[in-house]
């Protein structure tokens, strides 16, 4: 009886059984990408919003504060959507006859929420506090990005766990004084611009943020990075 | 045979092969009560059976040493819990689910992990005050049985969702009931009634005003003749002013009052006593000696029992060598008091015991005129010969109240006779305790008649047709009315034209009126009450009416012609007649300034009873009814969970374990070991009821330490209409209830029926095994001279701090290390702590099938253990949160790294990581871990999703969880903490972290904080002589520690 198979079989079949290897690790790292894609974390997304609100208008245009709308980043673990309210205390006055301020007008005449889609949204078991964070010294864009320059909102970071674990692993790296936290402008220290705090200026951002921990009791790694920090 | 064919014979083999079923392998079956003797009498025979049988003991399973309750120890769970119990087998279930799974797991990558878009919701105009992700805190009251317990509840954005102490209120301290804690599931109760409903119809508040206007007018003729209003006992000023209007405008019109739970006999023996109706009220920090007369004052619905717990408690804690805070000149007064009960039912307070006497209910009225001629109170009937122990036992008792006139307190149970709470309060008149231990004022209840012939005289006027509108404001008569009186048959077919059932249930009474108005809850409208010392809090709404609804108030507004008055226009109006504004010397105060005060404080300051200073009767008391000794007598009580009903369709009181016997979800007939073992019954066995023709079926839970001779059972279960958790639970022991014999009745039949019924006690469950047969007791426990000689009896060798295979970590670097410590000697049992934690911390009910194959899910438990004697035994409770070891066993198991420690020594367990291996639970040796083996949770009610805690993942099918020493509270303090650049706890903040145990805790028995803070309370705690670990000798290093148990007997009685 003949062979089945011809010779040329085995040196197939080898190929095919390392070649698995290969293709079980092209799909780990597909798998991966889609994980980590825009896709899955909606990083770089616009979400529809019922009125096309431009925080570059507002913020680099008009000069409004962050705080002027977010009421609570300072004392919250919720940052706050403004009220209908606080939209209207300008646009009773100015653009109020503007066809995109409609759902605006009506919000505040029927007393019915508007209703936002979130943007930065985290998972519901994860427990982030802004006050925290604004009070040791993370700035506004260093999480949300170039939120002046955004003219429809999107979130710009993935918001994964792996991201919030590179700062909190390394909290020097993102660290500014808490004078600069709503300042979208700000750079961090170079030899060109240096950064003053309590009279010694900073030319890197290592011997600031080393300096900051110091100053603002940044509690240690270890501490940041148990669990219940922010699962409970 | 090929392998597919191999295979399906095995699945076959399987499948047929027998699945131990869940009762015969669980703690709480059945037990030969033969063996539990024979082990009782080896004990006592031979000193070395000790060393078989453990001195301590959880259930009679245990002290009978049978092989099931090993087995049960040996275990995680119980056998069975971890099985599928439906038909399809487990194996089954995994394989139809594998290739539903292996679908789903394509799609997990991407459909499951990517997130909804989701919707967020500003205010229009954001009211004042309110930061969005940050709770209020509002001061109000929860009402039961016309008194008051002043809270303050968290609100997150308008939603109410939990309830703690008010602890600027001195009838509350910061101490809840668990009665008060769980009145936060009622009102978000989905089945509570949701509309106005005529004759099976939804209708409007309109349509119901336009149908009573008609009737209400013809009334007005005849002066309101045919009007009769009957309420629960009120003891809201304004309510009973808006009352007393009604009554000045139909002054025929008459109102009476009814509740199952009533205090008739209190308010007849203080008539017998005094003449007149009055409340007592008693002060335990300067008692010395009490003297419980089956008087349950330390449980839960007993009128101030978070004050007394707290009273009682502070003179068994901490330092107890010293002495009291309230020092007489002549007198040296220890801290310790010393608490004598006679009983008839095994009760919390008996477990505190420092002497119990189990007897019938009935002979407690012949032994208190026993101790009354021991004192020289003499002429009050025939006096029983009492000999042997408990002849003895009186004698010492009337001879240690007589060393501390002055210093003591005889109280007596709600269900015993007049004479008897008249002879209670003739002692104390005469041991000099009135005014200093014992307090008289008016009652609290607005309308103190005696209730039972209040509604006797209803139900005749009810047959004698003179009732043309009958108004049943609140209560459930048709279903807790005596049963003599028939009341349901009464209401259905006395041809009454109007009936209208008000509440907050459309319960069996709604049932059979014609109209039926659905209320408000306590949390949902304005409203006053009292406390038990006559304080009035200001009742305030947290929320806007779930369900629309009218408040008492605004009700019988209604009824005086003001239908569009609202509750809170009622209150202010009436409380501003009635205050006048202080003046200090920069001017006085306006009425919106008081009322201010008084919604900010929660009550009302200056407005109280004034104590009265009245005489005592010395004579004139009913003698004894005569009584059949060798009949068994039936004993009829409130539940200590359900009160009388109230709470039938309360899932978290359900689950909630009975102080005593550890039951949920059922009541039981209780009898004692000795009679159980005459008759031969087992636990569980369904036995006949019969008194007086009447019959009742349920099943028998025998309870160590329950008098011969007598049975007991508790009201509130085998409703009919309750709602999807309380109906049809258990059996409806009002039916044996005569308006004669509410509480007490002779001549029971019992019979069994040779059925069986499986009853849900975690009695049992969870027990701890003590390593290497090592005879080291659970509970620590001495009496006060021999912790005199030996106070640091309850310390233990803990192994060298570095001999252990664990990794060190210096946690006494860090800030803060979290610690606990309970002092059992503080802690009552009144289970408020479980409920406490319940609902801080979002934990499901499961139900009774999954309560009886171990799945509860409570975080912290109360676990009672026994010693001694099986009939007398003494009983102690014993919290069991998380340990938080520092060398945790689950931790090392853990496959995923779910559960790890925090620097601050936290044990922490998180979530989304589980996958549900439970090597965690088996590995624990305290067993304080739950799984959630089914989808507990209620993801789709939107009144739950209101009610939970924002700051707690709800879990999910498949995990773990645990106590976490509420880390969401230990995160929100330490971040309010930092951005303060201060530490939690500093001398500006003192207690400001606590967790939820704690908080509510009556008793004050359990500390948390810092233990790295050597002047903290826990470290102060810790420190002291009787702490102790649990299960030290693991070297597990807990962090929850406890502080040893120190009875104080009398010297001269032996213990």
């Amino acid at each position: 009886m003949s062979q089945i198979f011809h010779r040329s079989t085995n040196t197939l079949s080898r190929a095919t059984i390392f070649g698995a290897v290969f293709v079980l690790a092209a799909l780990g790292w597909m798998a991966m990408e889609v994980q980590r894609s825009p896709y899955v974390t909606y990083a770089g997304v616009r979400k529809p919003q019922p009125v096309p609100f431009s925080h570059q208008h507002h913020v680099t245009g008009l000069g409004i504060d962050c705080r002027y709308c977010h009421t609570s980043v300072e004392t919250s673990s919720f940052a706050g959507i403004p009220p209908t309210r606080t939209c209207m205390n300008c646009h009773s006055q100015i653009w109020t006859n503007a066809e995109l301020l409609e759902p605006v007008r009506a919000s505040y005449k029927s007393g019915k929420s508007l209703e936002w889609t979130r943007v930065n949204a985290l998972p519901d078991f994860v427990y982030f506090n802004h006050s925290i964070h604004i009070n040791k010294g993370v700035g506004c864009n260093t999480c949300h990005g170039p939120v002046d320059q955004m003219p429809l909102m999107y979130q710009q970071e993935s918001l994964q766990m792996e991201w919030c674990l590179s700062c909190h692993r390394a909290p020097e790296n993102n660290l500014r004084p808490r004078s600069e936290v709503f300042n979208m402008k700000y750079q961090q220290p170079t030899s060109v611009h240096p950064v003053v705090v309590d009279g010694s200026s900073y030319v890197d951002q290592a011997a600031l943020g080393a300096a900051l921990i110091q100053k603002y009791n940044v509690r240690s790694v270890k501490d940041i990075t148990t669990c219940s920090t922010c699962h409970r | 045979m090929t392998n597919e064919e191999k295979n399906t014979g095995d699945l076959i083999q399987i499948k047929k092969a027998p699945i131990d079923k869940p009762e015969d392998v669980c703690p709480g079956k059945k037990l030969s009560l033969d063996a539990v003797r024979e082990r009782i009498d080896f004990a006592v025979a031979d000193d070395a059976a000790r060393q078989t049988g453990p001195e301590y003991w959880r259930s009679l399973e245990e002290l009978a040493g049978s092989e099931e309750f090993q087995q049960a120890m040996h275990r995680e769970f119980p056998k069975g819990a971890s099985e599928w119990a439906d038909s399809v087998s487990r194996r089954g279930f995994l394989q139809v689910m594998g290739a539903s799974l292996g679908l789903a797991g394509l799609t997990a990558a991407t459909g499951c992990v990517r997130l909804p878009n989701e919707p967020i919701v500003p205010y229009v105009r954001q009211p004042e005050n309110v930061i969005p992700g940050r709770p209020q805190y509002y001061a109000t009251a929860i009402t039961l049985g016309g008194y008051t317990s002043p809270v303050l509840v968290e609100s997150h954005e308008g939603r109410p969702t939990k309830i703690e102490g008010n602890d600027l209120h001195p009838a509350s301290l910061g101490g809840t009931d668990i009665f008060t804690q769980a009145s936060l599931l009622t009102m978000y109760d989905p089945d509570r009634s949701q509309s106005v409903v005529s004759m099976g119809d939804q209708r409007s508040w309109k349509a119901f005003l336009e149908a009573l206007r008609g009737p209400l007018s013809a009334q007005k003729a005849l002066q309101g003749a045919g009007i009769r209003i009957l309420t629960p006992t009120i003891s809201s000023p304004t309510l009973a002013d808006q009352m007393r209007t009604f009554l000045k405008n139909f002054p025929q019109a008459k109102w009476h009052v009814y509740e199952p739970i009533n205090r008739d006999n209190v308010l007849e023996g203080a008539k017998l006593a005094f003449g007149q109706p009055v409340e007592t009220r008693y002060d335990f920090s300067k008692a010395d000696v009490i003297v419980s007369l089956d008087a349950d004052f330390l449980s839960a619905g007993f009128p101030g029992n978070t004050k007394y717990i707290r009273d009682f408690a502070a003179r068994r804690g901490n330092d107890l060598l010293g002495w009291s805070p309230y020092q007489e000149a002549d007198r040296i007064r220890p801290l310790m008091n010393r608490l004598y009960v006679i009983e008839s039912t095994p009760s919390a307070t008996g477990a505190k015991a420092d002497h119990r006497l189990p007897v019938k209910a009935s002979d407690i009225d012949p032994i208190l005129r026993f101790l009354a001629s021991g004192l020289g109170v003499t002429g009050h009937g025939a006096m029983a010969d009492m000999t042997g122990a408990s002849g003895e036992f009186v004698a010492k008792t009337a001879g240690d109240l007589h060393i501390h006139r002055g210093a003591s307190i005889v109280i007596a149970g709600e269900h015993q006779p007049p004479a008897v709470h008249a002879l209670a309060e003739l002692l104390n008149s005469q041991l000099g305790n009135v005014g200093k231990t014992v307090f008289y004022s008016d009652p609290v209840d607005a309308n103190p008649v005696n209730q039972t012939e209040s509604l006797t005289d209803l139900v005749a006027d009810m047959r004698g047709g003179k009732v043309d509108l009958l108004i049943i404001l609140g209560g459930n008569p048709a279903y807790d009315a005596p049963a003599d009186l028939n009341f349901a048959d009464a209401l259905k077919n006395s041809k009454i034209p109007m009936r209208v059932h008000y509440g907050l249930y459309h319960n069996e009474t709604a049932e059979l009126c014609q109209w039926h108005v659905n209320a408000t809850h306590d949390l949902e409208a304005w409203g006053d009450a009292r406390a038990y010392d006559g304080t009035v809090s200001i009742i305030q709404p947290l929320i806007a009416p779930l369900y629309g609804g009218k408040s008492a108030l605004e009700f019988v507004a209604l009824l005086n012609g003001q239908a569009d008055a609202t509750g809170y226009d009622l209150v202010r109006a009436f409380w501003s007649k009635l205050i006048t504004p202080p003046c200090a010397g920069d001017g006085c105060k306006t009425f919106e300034d008081v009322w201010r005060k008084s919604l900010h404080d929660g009550w009302i300051e200056g407005i109280t009873f004034a104590p009265k200073s009245l005489q005592t009767k010395s004579g004139g008391f009913p003698p004894p009814p005569a009584s059949d000794s060798n009949a068994i007598e039936l004993n009829i009580r409130r539940d200590p969970t359900i009160w009388g009903g109230e709470f039938s369709n309360n899932g978290w009181l359900q689950e909630l374990p009975k102080p005593m016997s550890k039951l949920t979800w059922d009541n039981a007939v209780q009898i004692g070991p000795k009679m159980a073992q005459r008759l031969n019954i087992a636990s569980e066995d369904v036995v006949e009821l019969e008194l007086n023709g009447k019959k009742v079926r349920g099943p028998v839970w025998i309870q160590a330490g329950h008098p011969d001779n007598s049975v007991t059972i508790t009201l509130g279960y085998g409703r009919t209409r309750a709602g999807r958790v309380g109906t049809a639970q258990g059996f409806n022991a009002y039916e044996l209830r005569t308006s004669a014999n509410p509480w007490i009745a002779s001549g029971v039949k019992i019979t069994k029926t040779g059925e069986t019924y499986k009853l849900a006690s975690t009695q049992g469950m969870q027990s701890m095994e003590t390593p290497d047969g090592g005879y080291r007791p659970l509970v620590q426990e001495r009496s006060l001279e021999e912790y005199k000689k030996e106070p640091n009896f309850a310390k233990e060798e803990e192994p060298p701090k570095d001999l252990t295979l664990y990794q060190p970590y210096p946690y006494d670097k860090e800030d803060y290390a979290w610690g606990m410590a309970i002092d059992l000697n503080k802690c009552v049992g009144c289970n408020n702590c479980m409920l406490a934690c319940q609902a801080e911390n979002n934990i499901a009910v499961v139900g009774k099938e999954q309560v009886v194959i171990g799945r509860h899910m409570h975080w912290i438990r109360v676990d009672a253990y026994y010693q001694g004697d099986r009939d007398n035994p003494r009983a102690f409770f014993q919290p069991v949160p998380c340990m938080q070891c520092e060398n945790a066993p689950c931790e090392v198991v853990c496959p995923v790294g779910a559960t790890v420690h925090s620097t601050e020594g936290l044990n922490d367990m998180t979530y989304n990581r589980c996958v549900g291996t439970r090597y965690c639970s088996n590995n624990c040796p305290y067993k304080v871990r739950r799984f959630n083996f089914l989808l507990f949770q209620d993801w789709d009610t939107p009144q739950y999703k209101m009610m939970r805690n924002p700051d707690v993942s709800v879990r999910s099918r498949g995990v773990m969880e645990k106590c976490t020493y509420c880390v969401q509270r230990i995160n929100e303090r330490r971040i309010d903490a930092e951005r303060e650049d201060r530490k939690i706890n500093d001398a500006q903040h003192p207690a400001e972290l606590k967790t939820a145990c704690q908080q509510s805790c009556p008793a004050d028995a359990i500390v948390f904080g810092n233990i790295n803070d050597p002047n903290s309370a826990v470290s102060k705690w810790k420190a002291q002589s009787r702490n102790y670990s649990l299960l030290g000798e693991l070297n597990t290093r807990p962090r929850t520690t406890y502080l040893a148990e120190v009875r104080n007997p009398n010297p001269e009685l032996g213990s």
